[in-house]
Order: structure tokens, then sequence, then C-alpha cells
């Protein structure tokens, strides 16, 4: 009965202490394009008796024009306000009447949306979706967006304007990219330009990116292959197809020294972050940025947490992490000074450690460490069909990213191809000393 | 030339699906339910008595053995408050002949994730691993369970990270409601009424015999079970289990552990105000002391619960985000524990609506208690019931589920009587709960927030006599 991974013999007497072979993992999927040219993915897994309903719009803030940040995010929120064919609030209402559990999200590179319903409200969900992506614009449209206008702006407050070191997730993309770069802004926005966003912005917003043939969709879980497919034809056919959506491509951004800044908040303990430019999702040298984070900040033996975290304890924390993304990811270090502790002091024990790596590969111990818990988590990643990160959603960033959706081997391979080399080398070229953002937040009033 | 082009191709896709043009006038019917099949739970003992439960899922090549201690903070002795939280965290700094890195490095070169976790009501050693390294993972597990050594430097250095994590609570307006809320609802004697970690003076004071002492007492096979779930059966993992588990052994005789007594119920409704200056927000949260685990409303309450604010559609939410702007989100919650949880209501709404977002609480929380319409209660009852599948999906979910039955001591037939329990539901039972469990005129109304501005509006609501806690009393 697995579905999902193709495992050969794999029990668990031979398993024990044994160590068996690992089975390749795989999901078996159909795929098609609607004359409209929406991208269509089915997965069949029966595991539980749910349905994952998946679709990605290859639109996101990087889309945004200056003056309107955080519209692609706003435009997400009245995605949810009901279209043509579904009064305003009926969409989660005859959603949760039918068991069902849905949200949405917006990164720099996309938005997403998913349903997770029981197997019998498919019909139901293909018809909401497909209204939306249809019908979305009837006369109630600006009174949508001036509800969730403020819903919007709460959200920021909530989690960026009230949240200690909030701001500082403002600072880092106006600090690493120049003004104008898709980049530069953040997702949430300015309150000016939340303020500003208009219905004629909802309307050019939707006719130019919410175009069938800029989406994929993915249906996963308990489903039947073919009359799914009947389903998807019979709900989203009559959609009309927009212009091709043109690809951003920006100048990339150069740093060619370093950019400090000092902000204040309202904080009991100062926290630096570092940030540097590093290669798109799925590009070389990015899986080998992943296995750097984990090197550095993942777990109790990871260089920088065992050095100012556990040893020093001049750090109260350090998280490292490779933002990866379509144009062009960052790579970010993060961390806390214990009371009394210089931010200059966690600075200089976080360079020893860097240069370390540039001038020594690391251990093959720690490298496979590293890729060992790499390979776990793909498993763990496997058992959830549904939401953000379940499998559905993984099929669609798959196919965003490399046009082929049942990408978890290769992905998984890209990890295990990385040497102790390939981590040097990738410290040294894309992390130098000499060229990032040091942002630094310390007590004072909040700004 | 290319707009013609696909002008032909979308007229082609519409003539062959013609035949069936979707009726978009009404939403499409529903299908009968799906319904659920859970796996059996397949209950074992070792030779020392130790219970083992195990669940087989042969979905993806992982297992995940949770070992549950059925004591957790709310065994805390008084004047000991953090002690068995800080006693779960000690138990991978140091077991059998590894030292705390040397345990982290062999877990995660396994793959493995290991992490030890205590609540009011439990404690827990929960390992997740590819099932091709159970047998590699599973004596690390139990060094960690059976034979910490609670090192002094490692206790020093936690207890360094707690008092400053408590330190950094004062920036958080979150963490801060988070202590506020039930310090006021239950009093800063009652064990509910303070965070699981304890207070700085407290933790500042624990000692590693402490510690031991906790361990010693609760940490015993006759005070726990074992529970499997995952790509194993029964046959290969019990071997294993015994050589592993089954030569730990209670000594003398079970620690007593006195059942943490009901806290009184508020009498009368007064308001909070903890000063938050410059907050963007203010952090709302009403309730009072709720229901323990064990009430026989349990189904009729997460219905209750439902409809006041426990989903997207939920009338807090309607009211304070969807129709006033007022927040993100709002939403309401029975927190039941082997004593009575606290039932809470909450919602971070902007600093300049405050009174009125305050009244929209009291409006709801006084609408719920006249009749529920019968269309609202039937998507209540449905969202509940038929969303409650997904809850078994995953080698973790399941063994959470497991963890309740045991934890509360209910009966295996519990999950499957529930979805039942719910379609007998009816709008006069909410009714009866919703007197008895909400009741407005009495609540504590907490609020995080900048005094300067919400003080007034709050005031002028007159909701009963108003209180100002400064930051520092929250951590006294």
């Amino acid at each position: 009965m697995t579905r999902c991974i193709t495992l050969s013999a794999l029990i668990l007497a031979a398993s024990i202490g044994l160590g068996a072979q690992r089975p390749a993992l795989s999901v078996p999927h159909t795929q098609f394009t609607l004359a409209n040219g929406l991208n269509v993915i089915l997965h069949r897994d029966t595991s539980v008796p749910v349905v994952a309903l998946n679709l990605w719009y290859h639109v996101g803030s990087g889309h945004e024009r200056v003056g309107r940040t955080g519209f692609a995010h706003l435009f997400e929120h009245v995605m949810f306000e009901g279209s043509m064919h579904v009064p305003e609030g009926s969409f989660d209402s005859w959603l949760e009447a039918a068991g069902a559990n849905n949200n949405g999200s917006t990164t720099v590179d996309r938005t997403n949306y998913y349903i997770d319903l029981p197997a019998n409200a498919l019909d139901l969900a293909l018809f909401l979706e497909s209204d939306r992506m249809g019908f979305l614009l009837d006369d109630k449209a600006p009174d949508k967006i001036n509800g969730q206008r403020d819903v919007v702006k709460n959200e920021k407050r909530q989690s960026v304007d009230n949240q200690p070191y909030g701001q500082a997730f403002i600072e880092l993309p106006a600090m690493l990219y120049p003004a104008a770069h898709p980049y530069s802004w953040s997702t949430i926005g300015s309150m000016e330009d939340l303020t500003a966003a208009s219905f004629e912005d909802v309307a050019r917003f939707f006719r130019t990116y919410y175009v069938p043939n800029n989406a994929s969709l993915v249906i996963a879980g308990d489903i039947d292959i073919d009359a799914t497919r009947k389903l998807v034809e019979k709900w989203f056919a009559d959609v009309p197809r927009g212009k091709p959506v043109p690809a951003l491509a920006p100048p990339a951004p150069v740093l060619d020294g370093v950019k400090r800044k000092t902000i204040t908040d309202r904080v009991q303990l100062p926290r630096l972050y570092m940030a540097w430019h590093t290669p798109p999702f799925m590009k070389p040298g990015d899986a080998a940025l992943d296995i750097v984070a984990n090197l550095l900040a993942g777990g109790k033996n990871s260089r920088l947490y065992r050095r100012l975290v556990y040893e020093l304890q001049i750090a109260q924390d350090v998280s490292a992490f490779q933002q990866s993304q379509a144009l062009g990811s960052n790579f970010i270090v993060i961390t806390t000074a214990r009371p009394g502790q210089s931010l200059d002091k966690l600075q200089a024990v976080i360079d020893e450690e860097l240069d370390k790596l540039r001038a020594a590969p690391p251990e093959a111990r720690e490298i496979t460490r590293a890729l060992n818990q790499f390979e776990a988590n793909f498993f763990r990643g496997m058992e959830r069909v549904g939401g953000f990160s379940g499998k559905a959603d993984r099929l669609n960033s798959y196919y965003m990213a490399t046009r082929n959706p049942d990408y978890f081997e290769q992905d998984l391979a890209r990890y295990r191809a990385v040497t102790a080399a390939d981590v040097k080398a990738a410290v040294e070229q894309y992390l130098p000393k000499d060229r990032r953002v040091e942002l630094s937040v310390v007590p004072g009033d909040k700004q | 030339m290319k707009h013609a082009l696909i002008a032909l191709l979308v007229a082609c896709a519409a003539v062959t699906v013609s035949a069936q043009k979707p009726d978009r006038a009404k939403p499409p019917a529903i299908g009968p339910a799906p319904s659920l099949k859970l796996p059996a739970i397949q209950k074992q003992k070792l030779s020392n008595g130790l219970a083992v439960w195990i669940v087989e899922h042969h979905e993806v090549p992982l297992a995940q053995v949770n070992l549950i201690v059925r004591s957790g903070s709310a065994a805390d002795p008084i004047g000991k408050f953090g002690v068995g939280s800080l006693a779960a965290a000690m138990l991978d700094e140091g077991a059998g002949s590894r030292s705390s890195l040397d345990l982290a490095d062999a877990l995660e070169f396994l793959g493995a994730n290991l992490s030890t976790m205590s609540s009011f009501d439990y404690s827990a050693v929960r390992l997740s691993v590819p099932v091709s390294k159970l047998g590699d993972a599973l004596p690390l597990m139990a060094d960690v369970s059976l034979r910490p050594t609670f090192p002094a430097s490692e206790l020093e250095r936690l207890r360094k990270e707690r008092l400053t994590n408590l330190l950094q609570a004062r920036d958080n307006p979150g963490a801060l409601i988070s202590l506020a809320f039930p310090r006021i609802v239950y009093g800063p004697t009652h064990r509910y009424g303070t965070s699981a970690n304890g207070r700085p003076r407290g933790i500042e004071a624990l000692t590693a015999a402490d510690l031991q002492s906790f361990y010693r007492a609760h940490y015993r096979p006759d005070n726990a079970t074992l529970l499997v779930v995952g790509d194993v059966t029964p046959a290969a993992i019990l071997p294993v289990l015994e050589k592993t588990f089954g030569s730990w052994k209670s000594e003398g005789i079970a620690a007593l552990v006195a059942e943490v007594p009901n806290a009184p119920q508020l009498k009368s409704r007064q308001v909070y105000i903890v000063d938050k200056p410059e907050a963007a927000q203010t952090q709302i949260r009403i309730g009072w002391v709720g229901v323990p685990r064990s009430t026989p409303d349990h189904a009729a309450l997460q219905v209750l619960n439902t409809i006041l604010g426990g989903s997207f559609t939920s009338r807090l939410n309607q009211n304070l985000r969807e129709r006033n702007g007022y927040a993100y989100g709002a939403n309401s919650f029975f927190d039941m524990r082997l004593s009575a949880g606290p039932f809470q209501t909450s919602a971070n709404v902007q600093t300049d609506k405050t009174g009125d977002a305050v009244k929209e609480f009291f409006n709801e929380l006084n609408a719920i208690l006249t009749l529920v319409p019968a269309e609202e209660l039937t998507k209540a009852k449905n969202y509940v019931a038929l969303g409650f599948p997904s809850e078994f999906e995953t080698t973790g979910d399941l063994a959470q589920k497991l963890e309740e039955l045991v934890v509360y001591n209910l009966p295996d037939a519990t999950f499957t009587n529930f979805v039942a329990a719910v379609s007998t539901v009816t709008a006069a039972d909410l009714q009866r709960l919703a007197a008895r469990y909400i009741q407005p005129d009495k609540m504590a109304v907490v609020v995080v927030g900048d005094r300067r501005v919400i003080e007034g509006p709050i005031r002028q609501l007159n909701l009963g006599p108003v209180n100002i806690i400064s930051i520092d009393e929250l951590f006294r």
C-alpha cells in the first residue's frame, strides 16, 4: 500500500541494525495541460480519505511595482472573499461545512493556495477554486479590498511591528538589494503602499497574473485519476487564457563591500544579522549552502552553536539558513547576545568559524551527519499530503523550479553529491568577509 | 498571430467540454462522507511490566517511539515550580556513558530527532527515526530515558538559558500575555498560574538534587507507557524493546501524586492592564477557569468552541477580522487538562481599536448564550467531524493521539466514538453548556498594550474594577 514511496523489500527484520538499501523516492503522478495553459498534476495516495488541492500562481511580491509593496499578499487575501458565483463569506463557510481547511501564502516568487478536504467534497473545492480563478471580480470587489486592507495592516502589526526585532526583516532586503530590485522590499509591504492600493490595482493584477497559463494545480490524495481529470476539465476549461507573463530579469545585485547598519528597538538584548547573496533555488551552490547552514547552526555540535551558545555561552541563540529564492538567494546568520556580551565579540567568533571552513574542508563525519538528517527529513516531509509543504505543495514547488514535479529523488541527490571540498568552496565563494550585510539591532527606542 | 492561435485553442477546448459545462448557479452537492478506519492499537507488556502500545503504519519507512511518563509540571512541589520541566530538559544533556554533545552527535548521525518535553500533565521522550536506524537509536533513547546523569555544568547552562528567555519575554507582548492571563485566572500558588518553566527566583534555586528526586519519583515503568508508531511489526520490535527497556525497574513505592486541585472559579469580572509602552497592538485575552479533559461534554464543547472562535468562520473571527478589521484573527479555546485548564478567547488588535474590540468580544460572548441557528450548528458539526480523519495522517499525528489516550486514561474507542458524539449534539445542548462554561460577567479581561492609549477607552466600557499590572510583577 505504499503509494508515495517505492519500497523494495524493506521489512523491519532486515532493517534493524543491518542498514537496508535506501529505496528511491518517487511520487507517481499524471500531468497534463488544459487548452488555456493550466498545468495540472494528479497524484493518488489513499492513506487517509483526504484530498489536497494545491494551486500555485507564479506571482509574488517580486512582481509588485514600486509604490505598491505588499500588494501581492493583499491580493491573496481578496481571493478568499468570494467571486462571481460565490457570495462573500461563502468560500470559507461552504468549505467548513464540508469539513475542509484552506489557506494561502505569498513569497517573493509565488502565491500558493491549498484546500485540504474530505475526499467526497472535491467537486465543491474545484468549483470554488475555478470560480476565483475565472470570475474573481464582481461589483463587490472594491469593498473587499478595503476590508482586507485593514486585516493585512493588522497582520503586519502582529508579525512585524509588535514583534521584538521585527523591523530587521524590513531592513535586510533594503540593505541587500538596490532600490527597485524585486527583492528590495518585504512581502508584507509598507503601510503607505497598502493604503494606496486601489481596486484598479486589483483588477490589473488579476488580469495580468491570475491567469491559468501562469498557474499550476496539484490534486493529491484519495482520488480516482480519470474521474479527477474530467472534473478538472469541467471546472477549469472555461477560464480564459491570459497574456504570457514575462519572467522577471533584474540585473544581478552586487555588494562591493561591507554594508553596515545599526537600528534600535525596545529589546533587552542586542542581535546581529549577517547576510550574503547566494545562488538561486536549485542552482549549483544552493544545496551546498543548505549543508553549510547545517554545519554552522544545525544542532548542538554545529560549529557556531557549539562555540557561541554551548562553550563560550556568550550568545542566547544562533541560526543560519540559505533562504532559497528563484532570482537569487540569501544566506543569513542571526545571533543574539547574552546580557553583558557585545555583538563585536559574537561576530569575531562567527568570522573565526567561517575562516576555518575557508581554510580546511569539514570532516567526513560532519558532512555525513548533515546528509543523514536531510535524508530523514525527506521521509518526514513525505508523510503529509496537504497543507503548506505537504506532498502536493512540494510537487508544485518542484514543477515551478525544474518543470519536473517528481523531483524528490533528484533533490535528495543534490545533497548527497555535496562533498567536503564543495562546502569549503561554497564558503569561500559565496560567504566572503568583505562583501556582505551586517545589521545590528540594539536596545533603545523603537524605530 | 499568437493571440489568434490561442483563441482558436480555447474555442476548441470549449467545444470538447461543452457537454459538461459547469453549472455555477449553486455549489455542487457533496457526496457521502468517507469513514475513517483507525488502525488497531496492539497492547503488550515488557517483562518489567512497562506497557507498550504499537500501531503499524507502513506508509513511509519511519518510526516514532514515545515514552510517556504520567507526571508533568503539575507534580512540581510547592516552592519548586519548574523542576519537572527542567528535569525533562536535562534528560538528553548527558546519559549513560555519553556527554550532551556525544549524545547529540550520535542521534544526528542516525538522522534521528530525539526530543524531551514536559507539560502540566505529563513528560515525554520522543524519537523519530528512519526505520532502518531504529535498532541503533533505541539504546540511545533508553540511555536518555533511564540513565540521565544531570551534569552540573549542563544544569548551569540550561538555567542561564531559561533565565535569559524570561528576560527576553519582557520584550514580547505575546509572551507577556501568556504569563499574565494564567497568573490572573489561577493566582500565584495554583500550579496552572505559573508557566511550566517556573519563575526566575525559583529557577535560580533549583539544584541537581531537586531534579534527581523529581526524576526518581516519577520516571519509572509503573508510571510510563511506551508508544510505537510506524513501519514496524510487534514481532520484530518487541524483542528490541525488551532488550533496551525491559530491565528498567521501579524502585520503592510509586510516588503518590496528589491530583491537581480544581482552581476556584472567578466570581466577578475584573480588568487587568499590563502596560507595554508604544505597543503597535493590544493583546486581549478574556476567559476564566474552563473544564478538565475528563468532561463528558468534550465533543459538544468542541462544537461550541468551533462556533465561537475555533474556526475561520467562527463568530469571533468574523466579527473582529472580517467585519471590523480590528485584528488579523480572533479565536477561543478550551485548554482541557487533567484538572480544569483555562477557557480563553483572544486576539491581537490595533491599539486605537482596543475599546471597540473588547466590546465586540463581549457582544459575541453574550450572543453565544442564545440558541445557535440550525445551519451554523450543522456547519460546525461537519467541520469538526469531517475534518477529524486528517488528524491521523502521519506517524507523529498517530503517536500524539495515542498520548492523549494514555495521559487522560481514555478508552480505546474514544476516537471512533468522537464522530458519533459530535453528530448527536443539539442546539439545546450548546445553550446548556454555554450557560455553564461561558459566563461573560465573571471572566477576567487581561490586556497587554500601551496603557497611555488604551486605559481610557477600556474604562469607558465599565466592565468592572480596572487593575494596572507592571511587567515586573509577572516575573515575581
